[in-house]
């Protein structure tokens, strides 16, 4: 039997502010090195979950068991440090720094944890190269971006050296937060086609956010958020 | 990597960030340059005379005879007489001593007789000797020899003839004028109240108060061709300042002089006396540091405003810095060091604006106040304020930086755009 990559229990939140609870899920199944589709409407709480899952929010009752480690068991630093050696994101927009440059900005996260710093290369040449290849599977050839600024790329660019950035250094469970709903139609299966790639040589789960629901077919698992979830919401 | 993170991010904001490190500068080289010019003016203000150890004048307080010996305000209320002078000039410890008498004044700028000795012994300053910006120092009987303020204000150049008055202050009210003075030198500016004085010599002064003895001029008028230099004998001086062999011995005869018992003289510590003085002017001290202080703190309040304005455009920031690892600590210390390098830099710029500054000016005050700035390298004191500056703005980053922690806290990834 598969282990599972991420284990949901009884889980229940709510943003501090309100009064009412935005996320109750009695139970979520997510296997490894599978890819799964969360839909859902606009104010659903998908973002919101994948905060949960990554352990940037904490619910208020319930279990969030990622690649093993409960969540709610850690204190804050050791999840900060679990989060940035597993998880990786990928945002809908706006996912660089705009004072690195393309290969920095794709080797963020081996700054912050060595683990990944490992993974990737081990050493400054080797991490360098690492970056290369992977902005280089993604269709961007480094050499001829290096000297612009990030925010001279089209977003379509930007958003493939944040899809490089998500996948260096192996992290064995990516989130992506409806990563391309900037992108042109067009672009998109073909953008996605390379991220699938690299997460199935890496044997990483992939989370994706989307309401486009055109994708669902590229999917092993689509989880419809509004069945998936017991709160009453608004 | 967080210094990095953090120099490239001031680099990203380089127009800002200039502009901030340029208040900062700014304000650092005022403060530095500011206190720069009050030690000057502190330093030129206690060596207004140097090399001396004891004045001498008739018995009062040090603060008045200080006054009016060396600062030339006010009146002695008493002479001392010559005798007394040459006595104590005598004494094998005294090395020499300058005799000066006042009382007269020409257009509201003191008369002040002396002799040679003047010229060879006078210093102000760091062991500078007055200096003649044009003429000669005088040796004839009707010589005057005028300071740079007074030469300036009253446009006056060699040869000009004045008059003297009786009396100091422009109500002055009987005027010498049947012995015209010529000037036949001009000093060169000093900064102290010998530019404004009139220096003529102590057998001029006897010479112009034959028949005055009572204070008024006698109604039989003198012929001046009549006086010879051997009637000049001066009967009695203001005051004398006096140089010592050793300095071991001012206490002991400073003990002596006030002892004195033929008349009552009172000798005083030109250096202590005018540490009092400077005391009591300390108000003004203390409003110049006030106002640099103010300067200061009103820069380093533009650096943290900067920084919290910038906060907001700087969220999407955080929260990708969030999303690849970074603690929101990590997000704290790197608006801290941002902050402390911004700091950092324009207070090394300030050094560097200070110094360029006084250099560019100092040649300027030299030549019009007589000031003269001490260019020095930076000292433990600018050391401190710089420590000082330093961790004031540091304190002062830890407010941006916290408000970077605690929204990359509460907006974790999801960053209100
Ligand atoms: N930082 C926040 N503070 C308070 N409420 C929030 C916050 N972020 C999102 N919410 C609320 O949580 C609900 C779900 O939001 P979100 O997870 O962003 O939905 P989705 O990503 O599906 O569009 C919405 O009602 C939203 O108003
Ligand atoms: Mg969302």
């Amino acid at each position: 039997m598969k282990k599972n990559a991420v284990l949901v229990r009884d889980l229940k939140f709510a943003w501090p502010a309100s009064t009412i609870s935005t996320l109750k899920i009695a139970n979520l199944n997510i296997p490894e090195n599978s890819r799964t589709l969360i839909q859902g409407p606009s104010g659903s709480g998908k973002t919101t979950l994948l905060s949960l899952l990554a352990g940037i929010l904490l619910p208020i009752s319930g279990q969030t068991v990622v690649l093993s480690e409960d969540l709610t068991r850690l204190n804050s630093k050791r999840r900060d440090a679990f989060r940035v050696d597993h998880i990786s994101f990928l945002f809908q927009q706006f996912n660089l720094i705009p004072y690195l440059n393309l290969i920095e900005n794709v080797l963020l996260p081996c700054r912050f944890s060595r683990v990944r710093y490992q993974n990737a290369g081990s050493d400054e040449a080797g991490l360098k190269d690492e970056a290369c290849r992977l902005l280089n599977l993604l269709g961007l050839e480094p050499e001829k971006f290096s000297h612009l600024t990030t925010q001279k790329l089209s977003v379509g660019q930007q958003q493939r050296v944040a899809a490089a950035r998500a996948l260096v250094g192996n992290p064995k469970l990516i989130l992506a937060d409806e990563p391309t709903s900037a992108l042109d139609p067009e672009n998109r299966l073909a953008f996605l086609e390379l991220i699938f790639k690299q997460c199935s040589k890496n044997q990483s789960t992939l989370i994706m956010v989307s309401h486009d629901t055109s994708l669902s077919a590229q999917f092993d698992q689509v989880i419809d958020l509004d069945v998936l979830n017991q709160a009453n919401g608004f | 990597m967080l210094l990095k993170l953090a120099w490239l991010s001031i680099l990203n904001r380089r127009g800002t960030a200039f502009l901030t490190i340029f208040s900062i500068a700014i304000s650092v080289a005022l403060l530095l340059g500011i206190e720069q010019l009050r030690e000057s003016m502190r330093n030129s203000f206690l060596q207004t005379v140097s090399g001396i150890d004891l004045v001498v004048g008739a018995r009062g307080d040090a603060i008045p005879i200080l006054l009016y010996s060396v600062f030339r305000l006010g009146e002695a209320t008493n002479n001392l007489r010559w005798q007394s002078y040459l006595e104590w000039t005598g004494d094998e410890r005294v090395e020499w001593a300058i005799p000066i008498s006042l009382g007269d004044s020409h257009k509201g700028y003191r008369v002040l007789g002396t002799t040679t000795d003047y010229w060879k012994h006078y210093k102000y300053g760091h062991n500078r000797k007055i200096e003649l910006e044009a003429g000669k120092f005088f040796d004839g009987l009707y010589d005057a020899v005028i300071g740079s303020v007074v030469a300036e204000k009253l446009e006056y150049q060699l040869n000009q003839q004045i008059v003297i008055a009786h009396g100091a202050g422009s109500a002055a009210l009987f005027k010498h004028d049947d012995q015209p003075f010529q000037v036949v030198g001009i000093l060169k500016p000093t900064g102290t109240p010998v530019d404004q004085t009139i220096h003529v010599s102590l057998e001029a002064i006897e010479a112009i108060h034959i028949g005055w003895e009572d204070g008024f001029p006698s109604t039989e008028t003198d012929n001046p061709e009549k006086i010879k230099l051997s009637d000049l004998q001066p009967k009695s001086i203001t005051a004398f300042l006096v140089r010592l062999t050793s300095k071991m011995h001012t206490f002991r005869l400073q003990g002596e002089i006030n002892a004195y018992e033929k008349e009552p003289l009172s000798a005083i510590l030109p250096g202590v006396a005018m540490q009092k003085l400077w005391q009591i002017m300390g108000i003004f001290e203390k409003s110049l540091m006030a106002v640099s202080a103010i300067v200061i703190l009103s820069s380093l309040t533009s650096l943290i405003s900067l920084l919290l304005a910038t906060m907001n455009e700087r969220r999407r920031e955080m929260a990708i810095l969030r999303s690849v690892g970074a603690g929101p600590l990590t997000v704290f210390y790197l608006l801290w060091i941002e902050a402390t390098v911004l700091c950092f830099v324009g207070v090394c710029l300030g050094f560097v604006f200070q110094y360029i500054g006084l250099i560019a000016v100092s040649p300027i005050v030299q030549d019009q106040l007589g000031l003269q700035i001490l260019l020095e390298w930076p000292g433990t004191k600018e050391f401190v304020f710089v420590l000082l500056i330093m961790t004031c703005g540091m304190l002062m980053s830890f407010f941006p930086a916290w408000r970077a922690y605690m929204i990359s806290l509460h907006d974790g990834l999801l960053p209100k755009a």
